[in-house]
């Protein structure tokens, strides 16, 4: 469709004006983004540039140790006289790209697995009798028991943690395909020959974008809920490194006197977690309305 | 009807035999050696090599297979390294507990979930409404034990009012000691549970009020009370059965975490402290279980639709 062509347009340079308006308008009716967005955007500063600030997480300090949040210990010390703000901080990183890298490949192995089941018939009915059954494993038992085998370690847990996603991502993929496909624009495709990895890629792969995004931070924000689960169950990354899950697990023996070495970090958490889901549920109302008026 | 029941039956069997599947390469398939890792830093080589022998790794994968189905078939769930006693026997002694609290946090979340939702639709846009909504999105972002933590924080050690930890049966100690244990777990688990059921309760309960029926109720004056009721909620029940249904899987991750709050002697923890003994056959016999009950709910759930909704047929 070309401006040129319809004569009702007198100036055609006030056309992308105009959607730029109406885009900023829909985000505006949507303040759950703007909200999220700048709660989350805060959280990633801190993980990236706040480490450079603080005080050195794992560095020892037996006297001070068990000190309540004031004065030079804003959120206290724990049990070795580590400064809890300082490990809250460095935990921030580890969470956020624990959540930023089951998403991406979560979504990534999804959308193959999700394309493939939903074009090619042969295989659909396979794949997806494999992922009701992956899907009927309790993620967090499923998680645990992939890390008991192969040892935790950052990869592991992330590992751990994409394999119960993936077949909700499949099942999303898999329903959008199977509606896009009966689009008139893909059977011309088919009709004037095109390739199927063309079609996948040029006809199917773009519709599914707007519902991926959406899964995607809510897969996130669960992630990094599952990987502070795991931590502090004891079967997540290995204890040396500061996430916050591991933080609260060693917070538990002495949470009756000091319960500040539990609740920073699961504030933190909660926080982070939060303005993802919100950004999720602003995304989801301003992509995808068809999903938005169903919720 | 009778056809329908046999043939949904008979779809779980695929399902099941996928998880048992799954969970036997996972052992199998797992990148460096299980043995050695399940063995631990400090075993010895005859350590592994009899963990090996125990796990049965060293017979060819398909003899392993028949035997590990045919064993399934047979309700074994295989053997725990260190106790030596069936994972069907460990788990009979930890069962209870878990069932209560499962129980309990059901009940409790039907009780609170679908009233709220059901007034949050009827006062759609209200404050009541938006109340709902804001609850249940940070119902999915505080992780379960730090909600665990808050309420002891606040009740027990603040207020006093209600024990730290611990679990109290029922039927050894009475009904007074099990409910003063067991009232905050339940709510620590019901929050994430409530959160998805409200929702859910509150989009269903939302269109069906959209119906012409329920204009026409209204129209001949029928109180809002039955209105939300009888035409409401009857009909939005499917889809709420079918997430509360979805959501035992949420449950059954939360419980591991509760009873670890709490400490609650029941499967949750058999999972933890297999997870610390490095006992995997438990940590394996323990998912199947999980996985099988909550196929077989699922199933009971799609089955019990007619009850709900006479529309469906058969």
């Amino acid at each position: 469709m070309s401006v040129d062509a319809n004569p009702q347009v007198a100036e055609p340079e006030t056309v992308p004006a105009k959607a730029e308006l109406s885009q900023w308008a829909i985000i505006r009716s949507h303040p759950s983004i703007i909200i999220g967005g700048i709660l989350l955007g805060i959280m990633i500063l801190v993980g990236v540039i706040g480490p450079l600030f603080t005080a050195d997480p794992i560095a020892l300090n037996p006297i001070k140790r068990l000190k309540p949040p004031q004065g030079e210990f804003l959120f206290g010390t724990d049990f070795l006289g580590r400064d809890v703000f300082a490990r809250v901080v460095h935990g921030a990183r580890i969470s956020l790209v624990v959540g930023l890298a089951v998403s991406g490949i979560a979504v990534f192995i999804g959308l193959i697995v999700g394309m493939i089941s939903g074009y090619i018939r042969v295989l659909d009915a396979i794949i997806m009798r494999i992922m009701d059954g992956l899907m009927s494993i309790p993620a967090i038992l499923l998680a645990i028991a992939l890390i008991s085998l192969s040892g935790a370690t950052l990869t592991t847990v992330v590992i751990a943690i994409v394999v119960p996603e993936v077949p909700r991502v499949v099942r999303l993929v898999r329903s959008v395909v199977l509606t896009v496909r009966e689009e008139p624009y893909v059977e011309a495709a088919i009709a004037a020959g095109t390739k199927l990895p063309l079609i996948l890629y040029r006809h199917i792969l773009p519709n599914t974008i707007a519902p991926m995004i959406v899964q995607a931070t809510y897969i996130c924000g669960s992630a990094m809920l599952t990987e502070s689960i795991l931590g502090f169950l004891g079967a997540g990354i290995p204890p040396e490194i500061p996430s916050w899950g591991n933080i609260m697990a060693e917070g538990r023996t002495y949470f009756q006197l000091s319960p500040w070495i539990i609740f920073y970090p699961g504030i933190a958490l909660a926080v982070t977690v939060l303005s993802v889901n919100i950004l999720g549920d602003g995304l989801r109302d301003t992509l995808d309305p068809r999903i938005a008026r169903k919720m | 009807m009778l056809g329908y029941v046999i043939r949904r039956v008979l779809a779980t069997i695929p399902v099941m035999v996928i998880v048992a599947a799954f969970v036997f390469l996972m052992l199998r398939l797992s990148p460096g050696d299980p043995a050695s890792v399940i063995a631990g830093d400090y075993a010895t080589a005859e350590d592994i090599a009899r963990i090996r022998e125990q796990l049965g790794l060293n017979e060819p994968i398909l003899v392993q297979f028949t035997k590990w189905i045919a064993g399934l078939a047979q309700g074994d769930l295989g053997t725990s390294i260190f106790t030596n006693l069936p994972v069907t026997t460990l788990i009979a002694q930890r069962i209870e507990p878990t069932i209560m609290l499962t129980l309990t946090t059901i009940i409790f979340t039907v009780l609170v979930a679908v009233p709220l939702g059901t007034i949050a639709a009827w006062k759609a846009g209200s404050w009541i409404d938006r109340a709902v909504m804001v609850f249940s999105v940070a119902g999915f972002s505080v992780p379960v034990f730090v909600l665990g933590y808050i309420l002891i924080y606040v009740i027990s050690i603040q207020l006093q009012w209600l024990p730290v930890q611990g679990y109290r049966s029922m039927f050894e100690h009475g009904v007074g000691p099990f409910l003063r244990h067991i009232i905050m777990p339940t709510v620590t688990l019901s929050v994430i549970f409530i959160a998805l059921i409200a929702r859910m309760t509150r989009a269903s309960v939302m269109e069906v009020l959209q119906e012409d029926y329920v204009r026409t109720a209204r129209a001949k004056g029928q109180s809002e009370m039955k209105v939300l009721l009888s035409h409401a909620l009857r009909n939005a029940a499917v889809p709420i059965v079918t997430v509360i249904g979805i959501g035992i899987a949420l449950l059954i991750g939360g419980v591991v975490v509760t009873e670890s709050v709490y400490n609650i002697p029941g499967l949750g923890r058999l999972v933890l402290d297999a997870v610390l003994a490095r006992d995997y056959p438990i940590i394996q016999g323990l998912i199947l279980f999980f996985s099988f009950i909550y196929i077989l709910i699922n199933l009971v759930i799609d089955l019990s639709y007619t009850l709900f909704d006479p529309r469906i047929r058969y």
